[in-house]
């Protein structure tokens, strides 16, 4: 092929196939961009001429191939005549590569596969389930023994994760937690001044900030925001086989890498937590003031005077259950990562699923208890 | 030698930050030749690479592959010329969701308009080309060893029937064995397929084995063109300690013994 040919080779002549006297003649330019256009479908002719072919590629190497093995099928051997070496050459290389017959079906899902599916899925489920279990009991008794060997803790990666997943988090906790005081004075003034008890407000803010949504909010926005994180980072690390080396070394990268994150985790959030309240209270406060006319000294008694204790105490006992879901599920589904990108991805979004489902889990069963305790 | 060259690059320049990689480098690239490009770690083999495939914009110099200028070109041209060409990234970089035949599928899915019978079809002809098993169509590039995903890489890389392939370093990480069948494959594709190959190679081996011309990068530019026996003959320390050096010698007996 010449320099011109070299640039001109955009310019194609459509392929053609034409058959007589027993002669399927292919002309043009058979390339993988043209080859479509060719009707391979031919049921007669006992030889396949090349003469008339420009442009010859793999592609056409295997039409040529089809034809031949459609032909072959109909009962004749068919002769290639025409064909210069290489494209000769082209098409022996084809017909070993070649599958016989057509590309291989995918066979179709019945019934039985389905239920075999849904017994497979349900089995795996159980067996995650037993392996988050089994990781909680192994995180557990590393801190326990880090506690008991307090020389081995890791100070800087606590203090580290502590700024990332607390002090970090602060403005978008807060801000949350203000906006939805302002959302549940708003509503429940809407409804509580058809009763002229506009000052009961105070309560309903009060007991359902401090009770439940101060904590829970907030770990749900923990769990989106760090335990992600930990999932992607100890993720990749096990993608490039960092926790491998870790091992080798001797070093327990639960030690090293879970643990800090989970004590971090259950020391921040209960502060999380608290600053959630006081945001909550405060938009509450600015919002009763505002919509209800209730002045913030007012407000102030009545949360002294009628909120025990206890509602605040409830949520902040809940406080290191949730950070060890997050810390637990988020450090644990990067664990489970493998040696493909697409597992990293997917274990985040699962990873976070998870956490949220079974923080609000736990959060139900916390309140059955509170219920049969009485608190 | 009236032909002109199908890849030809002048004065190259290449800069990360102020780190010049390239400095006026200048190289021709012959239609049907494997080129093989050699050069210690961090004189910008892969760089020229990217540079050449567009894939990087170069600080100045000018590279033209088929005669077109590869940065200064339209998208449709830039397209049309991207088709003429395929590239095998180091391990193969398959696309990690999709399966070996829709890796393969891949390039004919965007650049053309073919049915889906007739790609499965051309798909499974490149995979069993490159000495795939049939059975490696439906896994995932994560089920496949480092040489099969390299195999699965070079059938992406020729599923278009480009005319140049660039390889970056094929054989790295391969066993020996590996990496013979992989030359053997390189050398008996570009047989019946006509391909120009640039490679980009640390392996002395495939460099006896299947190159034939070499060009030797340093201090920023090419330092030398030309086949083994002549790169025996240059007279830089580098050159001399990379073609002469123990594993060079044994690279060479090996080849004189088969």
């Amino acid at each position: 092929m010449n320099a011109s040919a070299l640039l001109l080779r955009d310019q194609k002549t459509p392929p053609q196939i034409t058959l007589s006297e027993g002669v399927l003649a292919l002309k043009g330019d058979l390339l993988i961009s043209t080859i479509e256009s060719l009707d391979l479908r031919q049921s007669a002719g006992d030889t396949i001429d090349l003469s008339g072919v420009g442009q010859f590629d793999t592609a056409a190497a295997w039409a040529v191939v089809t034809l031949e093995r459609r032909l072959q099928r109909a009962g004749v051997s068919p002769v290639i005549t025409g064909a210069n070496a290489s494209q000769l050459d082209m098409i022996s290389t084809l017909r070993q590569n070649m599958p016989e017959g057509d590309a291989p079906k995918l066979p179709r899902l019945t019934i039985v596969d389905r239920l075999e599916n849904i017994g497979r899925a349900t089995v795996s489920a159980m067996q995650t389930a037993l392996s988050m279990v089994a990781f909680l009991g192994r995180v557990v008794a590393t801190i326990v023994g880090l506690i008991l060997r307090p020389t081995r803790i890791r100070g800087t990666a606590i203090v580290h994760h502590m700024q990332q997943v607390g002090l970090s988090a602060v403005p978008i906790v807060a801000l949350m937690a203000f906006l939805i005081g302002v959302v549940l004075a708003f509503q429940g003034a809407a409804q509580l001044r058809q009763f002229g008890a506009e000052v009961f407000v105070v309560d309903l803010i009060a007991i359902s900030i401090l009770r439940e949504l101060g904590i829970l909010l907030t770990a749900i926005i923990v769990a989106g925001r760090s335990g992600s994180a930990f999932t992607a980072a100890i993720g990749a690390m096990k993608m490039r086989e960092e926790i491998d080396a870790m091992r080798t070394l001797g070093i327990d990268p639960i030690e090293v890498l879970v643990a800090p994150r989970v004590i971090a985790l259950i020391v921040m959030l209960p502060v999380l937590g608290v600053i959630a309240n006081f945001a909550g209270l405060f938009g509450g406060m600015v919002m009763s003031w505002i919509e209800l006319g209730v002045a913030p000294g007012v407000f102030q008694a009545r949360l002294l005077s009628n909120t025990d204790v206890w509602h605040f105490g409830v949520g902040m006992i809940k406080a290191p259950f949730f950070a060890l879901i997050i810390g637990i599920v988020g450090c644990f589904e990067g664990m489970q990562v493998g040696g493909d990108t697409e597992s990293l991805g997917r274990l985040t979004s699962t990873s976070v699923v998870v956490t949220i489902f079974l923080v609000i889990t736990a959060d139900a069963m916390f309140s059955i208890f509170f219920s049969i305790v009485g608190v | 030698m009236a032909e002109p060259p199908i890849i030809s690059v002048r004065g190259l320049v290449t800069r990360f930050g102020n780190h010049t990689i390239h400095d006026g480098l200048d190289l021709d690239v012959r239609k049907g030749e494997i080129i093989g490009i050699v050069g210690g770690s961090g004189t910008g083999k892969s760089v020229l690479l990217r540079a050449v495939v567009g894939l990087l914009k170069p600080a100045a110099g000018q590279i033209t592959v088929f005669g077109e200028n590869v940065r200064d070109t339209g998208v449709a041209d830039y397209r049309r010329l991207r088709r003429r060409w395929g590239v095998m990234f180091q391990d193969g970089a398959l696309f990690s969701s999709l399966s070996v035949q829709q890796n393969v599928e891949a390039p004919m899915r965007e650049q053309l308009d073919l049915s889906p019978q007739t790609r499965a079809a051309l798909a499974a002809i490149k995979v069993r080309m490159v000495g795939l098993p049939e059975n490696a169509l439906q896994k995932m590039p994560s089920e496949l060893s480092g040489g099969m995903r390299k195999r699965a890489g070079f059938a992406r890389a020729i599923a278009l029937d480009p005319e140049i392939v660039f390889l970056d370093e094929p054989t790295a990480g391969l066993d020996p064995i590996g990496a013979a069948e992989f030359d053997a494959l390189t050398a008996q594709l570009r047989r019946t397929l006509g391909l120009t190959v640039f490679l980009v190679t640390h392996d002395l081996d495939t460099l006896h084995a299947i190159c034939d011309r070499i060009a030797v990068l340093a201090e920023g530019r090419v330092l030398a063109t030309g086949t083994m026996a002549q790169m025996l003959e240059v007279d830089h320390p580098w050159v001399q300690a990379y073609f002469k050096g123990p594993r060079a010698r044994a690279a060479l007996i090996q080849k004189e013994a088969s």
